[in-house]
């Protein structure tokens, strides 16, 4: 089994939990492709990720991950392929759209609003789950009021689930890197996504905290039944959580699978370690 | 034949306004900022001729040491206010900036009072006209021309060819790189500045000659008119600031031709908006996107 | 965590409207008691002008961190409206509604080309959006200049009513805080500063960029129109020179001194700037390069401004006196910005 190498059989199904098989999967991505001034970035990148599944995707630098991520989020508008979310496409739709048809996301250089608290970060997440207007908001109606104070409260909530609720009121930029990271994944969370991609969200963090990103990351999957992609280099979280792997090279799906398989891929492993490491 | 006669007064405007567009452009290609002070620049550059002159200095000296003392001028700018700002948000340079072109202006105003000098044109170039099958030509026009295609043949060489240009070049592209390749980074970006304001110098010195007059308030417009033709041309290209100087002082003699002199400014800021609106890098800038 | 006295919320509004009711109250009885100078007097008013273009630019410049550099161009539009409606409708209605209308006619004017600048000019940044707002201002004067019949030209449109008293100069400051406050705390300023912050990371949290950052160009702009008119019914008479790129700078100038982001910091540094001539008339000549040099001075030593992003709160002073501090603990400013 270790010595065929999975070259990308069009479109996948391999990732999808068991659980998740008998519903439609959240993304479906066909043929998806970008070229940047006639430099092929990625190409042919075919992937399905179940309802609540958590999904990785991994390798070497400059592979192209980040990039996938910038057309997920219509950041870069792919030259070829589609991208359905839930069904529908989402070409021609700006980023914030996208966000709002379900897509949330944190960066690899971490990007928080600096200058503003913790708790206003996570509010601005909300924002699209308030609805009242201008004149609301001068004239202090009930309205204002009313989701002002359920946004607060659910603000509240979502950071308790890293145990933040006592930095509400610093200011993002003070906070210590490992909470940045985290609190990047609150705000993303706020936006009530379906579909959370994490752009290596372990970065930087010790083991002892990797350990507990990692049982967070599965809280939330389970809290809030949502599909999770993540960027990582960190094998032994890809490894502990991922329900499905995709690598890619080049610009290009390598292998496809469970973590045990891509474990064994030696296509993989030369990928990572070069020639003489795959044997 | 008259339409050869507004073809020769815009590009005698023009190649006024591509000297100077071309020190925006280098100030912008290598440390990325609007240096809104080099407009004033030309009018210093202007009183320092005109001073001089009064003086009885020789006309040529007099030219060399406001071409000198507007390179000084730029470097101490570049010094003392520029300099500690560079890894400080772009908004705070860009005032910086603002507020730098301001005290100029003031302090001219201080100094020289507010009303226009007229220049003393007819002791750098003879008031002497040519006439060529009905059209007139002056020999403002004629040395105008002559002198900016000279000093921007100079500009390329200098860039293209030598060890310095090559720096500038490789400043612009990467300035941390450039630094790790053991390019001395803060020398580079003070020749840039002191090139740029050379040019602006002997701008200045042609410009105040076709006015001719100098007031503490000619670097502005005439300022503001170059950058239109530095933005026209494409921001940071040498060839781009040259061709859009042209473009602009061509739109210019255009639309007075035309009879509508008081539009004529409205009209280079409409250029200016509809070319940042189109094509914003201009004809022949590049495109630069942040990293996500 | 230690338990905090605070004032409830419908009380600190009490407090506030009871405040600002004495305030311009008491400053109109003293203006009708005569208690100043002409002169005096004259700058109060001025300063009032002066507090809402600084504090309506601080929105754009300091909430939504872009750089515009054609505030007066908003203003001349306020304020040529606004005074055409005041000639027009002169007598016609009682002068409490006229002079109510004109500020909103002149408000609406100013905001409508505020959409209109704002939505190309907004699509660029830095130092293009600032010539390109900068380029719009000076076609709008050189409008006003070359449409006579309409404007009175540079010989300058005359006889304006003047409406401009101290109530109502005030008045309008307060309504102008009022509702910049209100709306930089809603989900609206929120998205507000999350563009300033970090524009990429703004988008991805489903902040629509052009609607907010046109719609802060627009609120904005309506308050420098106001402006715009106040000054007209304060002169009497409206000349485009007094609307020109280095009008844009002083305003810019008192936003940048008083701290991008702080509206208190706008209208302090807008009161100082506008009072001093008047306590220095020896140094009347040296005005503009003194602001020059401040201008540099601080960008230099502190870019975020005299007073950051700090904001005063009244109610805010007196919970701290009721926690037995009475000054706030300076927390630590925010870290370094990652760009």
């Amino acid at each position: 089994m270790n010595e065929q190498p999975k070259l990308t059989p069009v479109p996948s199904n391999a990732f999808i939990p068991p659980r998740d098989i008998d519903k439609s999967p959240i993304l479906e991505c066909h043929h998806l492709g970008i070229d940047f001034g006639g430099l092929v970035a990625v190409d042919d990148f075919n992937l399905t990720i179940g309802r609540t599944e958590i999904a990785g995707l991994i390798g070497p630098n400059g592979a192209g991950k980040t990039t996938v991520f910038n057309m997920l989020t219509n950041v870069y508008t792919p030259t070829r392929g589609t991208i359905l979310l839930d069904g529908k496409e989402t070409r021609g739709l700006k980023t914030n759209q996208v966000c709002k048809r379900g897509i949330a996301r944190t960066f690899q250089n971490i990007r928080l609003f600096n200058d503003m608290t913790v708790i206003n970060n996570v509010l601005v997440g909300l924002s699209n789950e308030m609805s009242y207007n201008v004149a609301a908001s001068i004239l202090r109606l009930p309205s204002y009021w009313k989701a002002e104070r359920v946004a607060r409260e659910r603000a509240m909530e979502l950071l308790s689930i890293f145990g933040m609720e006592d930095v509400a009121d610093v200011k993002a930029g003070a906070l210590p890197y490992g909470a940045q990271r985290r609190l990047e994944i609150l705000r993303a969370l706020a936006t009530n996504p379906s579909l959370l991609l994490l752009d290596e969200p372990a970065a930087g963090m010790n083991p002892s905290e990797t350990e507990d990103l990692m049982a967070n990351i599965r809280k939330i999957r389970d809290m809030f039944h949502i599909a999770v992609l993540l960027i990582e280099h960190d094998m032994n979280l890809v490894m502990g959580i991922c329900e499905g792997i995709c690598v890619l090279n080049y610009g290009k799906i390598i292998a496809k699978g469970v973590p045990e398989e891509i474990k064994n891929d030696p296509v993989v492993i030369e990928a990572y370690l070069g020639k003489r490491g795959a044997k | 034949m008259i339409i050869f006669q507004h073809l020769l007064n815009g590009l005698r405007l023009g190649s006024i306004y591509a000297l100077i567009a071309l020190g925006y452009s280098m100030v912008y290609g290598i440390i990325k900022l609007l240096n809104f002070a080099h407009g004033d620049i030309i009018m210093v550059g202007g009183y320092i001729a005109l001073l001089l002159i009064g003086a009885q200095v020789s006309p040529v000296i007099a030219i060399l040491l406001s071409i000198l003392g507007c390179m000084i001028l730029a470097c101490v700018i570049e010094k003392v206010a520029y300099k500690p700002l560079r890894s400080a948000p772009r908004l705070s340079l860009l005032i910086t900036a603002i507020g730098v072109s301001y005290l100029l202006e003031n302090l001219a105003q201080l100094i020289w009072g507010a009303d226009p000098r007229s220049f003393p044109s007819s002791k750098i170039i003879a008031n002497v006209n040519f006439s060529l099958g009905g059209v007139t030509i002056s020999l403002t026009t004629i040395v105008t021309i002559v002198v900016a295609v000279i000093s921007m043949i100079i500009l390329n060489l200098l860039v293209q060819k030598t060890k310095m240009g090559k720096a500038m070049r490789a400043v612009s592209e990467d300035t941390g790189a450039a630094q790790l390749m053991g390019i001395n980074v803060n020398r580079t970006i003070n020749y840039t500045f002191a090139i740029g304001a050379a040019l602006a110098g002997i701008g200045a010195i042609l410009y105040c000659c076709s006015v001719p007059q100098v007031k503490p308030t000619t670097g502005y417009l005439l300022g503001i008119k170059a950058f239109v033709a530095a933005v026209l041309g494409g921001i940071g290209s040498i060839p781009g600031a040259m061709l859009g100087g042209f473009a602009i002082g061509m739109a210019e003699v255009i639309v007075n031709a035309v009879g509508l002199s008081s539009w004529t400014d409205a009209v280079v800021y409409l250029v200016l908006i509809v070319v940042l609106l189109v094509k914003p890098t201009g004809f022949m800038g590049r495109s630069m996107n942040e990293k996500v | 965590m230690k338990h905090e006295r605070t004032i409830p919320t419908p009380a600190k509004y009490l407090i506030n409207t009871v405040l600002t009711v004495i305030l311009l109250a008491g400053g109109t009885m003293l203006m009708n008691a005569g208690a100043f100078n002409r002169a005096t007097t004259a700058i109060i008013q001025q300063i009032g002008i002066y507090i809402i273009l600084a504090v309506s630019l601080n929105m754009v410049v300091g909430y939504l961190g872009q750089l515009p550099l054609g505030h007066s161009g908003f203003m001349a539009v306020g304020a040529y409206a606004g005074a055409l409606f005041w000639k027009a409708t002169q007598g016609v209605m009682p002068s409490f509604l006229t002079i109510l209308l004109g500020l909103i006619v002149a408000g609406l004017a100013a905001a409508l080309f505020g959409v209109i600048i704002g939505i190309p000019a907004l699509r660029l940044k830095g130092d293009y959006l600032a010539i390109i707002t900068l380029g719009f201002s000076e076609i709008i004067r050189i409008c006003i200049i070359n449409l006579p019949n309409i404007t009175g030209g540079t010989p300058g449109l005359l006889n304006i009513p003047k409406y401009s008293g101290f109530f109502v100069v005030f008045a309008s400051v307060a309504v102008t805080c009022y509702v910049i406050h209100t709306i930089m705390h809603s989900r609206h300023g929120r998205a507000i500063l999350s563009i300033r912050d970090n524009e990429i990371a703004a988008d991805a949290c489903g902040i629509n960029l052009t609607y907010y950052k046109v719609f802060t160009f627009a609120v904005s702009a309506f308050f420098a129109g106001v402006a715009g008119a106040l000054y007209a019914g304060y002169q009497g008479s409206l000349f485009p020179k007094s609307f020109d790129f280095m009008a844009s700078i002083n305003i810019l100038v008192m936003v940048v001194l008083g701290g991008m982001g702080s509206m208190l910091g706008s209208a302090v540094a807008a009161t100082v700037l506008t009072a001093l001539p008047l306590v220095m008339q020896s140094l009347s000549e040296y005005r503009m390069v003194i602001y020059s040099l401040l201008l540099i001075i601080v960008m230099i030593f502190k870019p975020s401004g005299l007073m950051g992003q700090y904001d005063f709160s009244f109610t805010g002073i007196i919970e701290n006196i009721m926690n037995g501090r009475l000054f706030r603990r300076k927390k630590k400013a925010g870290g370094t910005k990652n760009e």
